[in-house]
């Protein structure tokens, strides 16, 4: 199995990523992006965070953003509306924040340096990235036999191809981090 | 895309909060998560031992959730909003 990433002695964690493999990541996170509404608002001035709450109180029609922002509880329908108009948009900013980290930190490829922090908001964001395509691709249980059964010219090929290559690069990273 | 207005009263719930009835964060299997990355974010959410975070990660994936925290509801929900961030399937209760 290919080794991606490195813990460096002292902090943090080396990537090692080819240009053709940033080109992948790049493309993929930037759907996310957008499917998240796009880059986040800047930072407040004076470093405060953003209070705002959001407008949304039910869960997404959407299956990828139900299910980054499910529902908090199972029976009650207005304890779970109040919980997301408190939190929901605090949670997609950190999202979105986390992702456009992903895309500066990334840039072509190559060798990358990621402190501490920097590790862990490309966790979060990968772990979101393949949640969001797994949700898409409708991923179950059982869906390793049936991916391995698809034909070449089969459109879904690559999709799948996409997330088992980000299956790797995920427990590469939660390895190094280990 | 628009929502109707949603009555955000919860009379009942803020009734019936009694201390000797904790709150209870709750983490649901899916197919997608993996088991390590399940692993790796209650230890470092919670800072459960590597043994303590595989046991609960196991429950999840055989039993279908687990009680992953307890405490007041603050907590519960404050714990609830963690594992979103880190896109897990969690909920908050009232034990039983």
């Amino acid at each position: 199995m290919n080794t991606w990433f490195t813990r460096v002695h002292g902090g943090g964690v080396r990537l090692r990523i080819t240009r053709e493999e940033a080109s992948v990541v790049h493309a993929l996170v930037t759907q996310l992006l957008d499917l998240l509404g796009g880059p986040a608002p800047d930072q407040r001035d004076d470093g405060l965070p953003n209070l705002s709450f959001s407008e949304n109180t039910t869960v997404s029609d959407d299956p990828v953003l139900a299910r980054l922002f499910p529902d908090a509880y199972q029976e009650d329908g207005a304890a779970s509306a109040e919980f997301r108009r408190y939190t929901e948009a605090s949670l997609r900013d950190g999202k979105r924040a986390a992702a456009q980290l992903v895309l500066e930190t990334l840039g072509e490829g190559g060798e990358i340096f990621l402190d501490d922090e920097q590790a862990q908001v490309w966790l979060r964001s990968l772990n979101d990235l393949r949640l969001a395509l797994g949700t898409r691709l409708e991923i179950t249980e059982e869906s390793l036999e049936r991916t391995r059964a698809l034909d070449w010219n089969d459109p879904r090929t690559a999709p799948f191809a996409a997330y088992d290559w980000l299956t790797y690069l995920l427990e590469d990273l939660v390895r190094a981090l280990w | 895309m628009t929502t109707a207005p949603v009555e955000l009263d919860r009379p009942d719930a803020a009734e019936d909060v009694r201390p000797d009835r904790p709150w209870v964060s709750i983490v649901w299997n899916d197919p997608i998560n993996l088991m390590s990355y399940v692993t790796y974010v209650f230890q470092a959410v919670f800072g459960y031992s590597k043994k303590k975070a595989e046991k609960l990660m196991l429950d999840v994936h055989h039993k279908g959730r687990a009680v992953v925290s307890s405490g007041t509801r603050e907590e519960m929900e404050r714990d609830c909003e963690i594992l979103h961030s880190y896109g897990l399937w969690a909920t908050v209760r009232q034990d039983v």
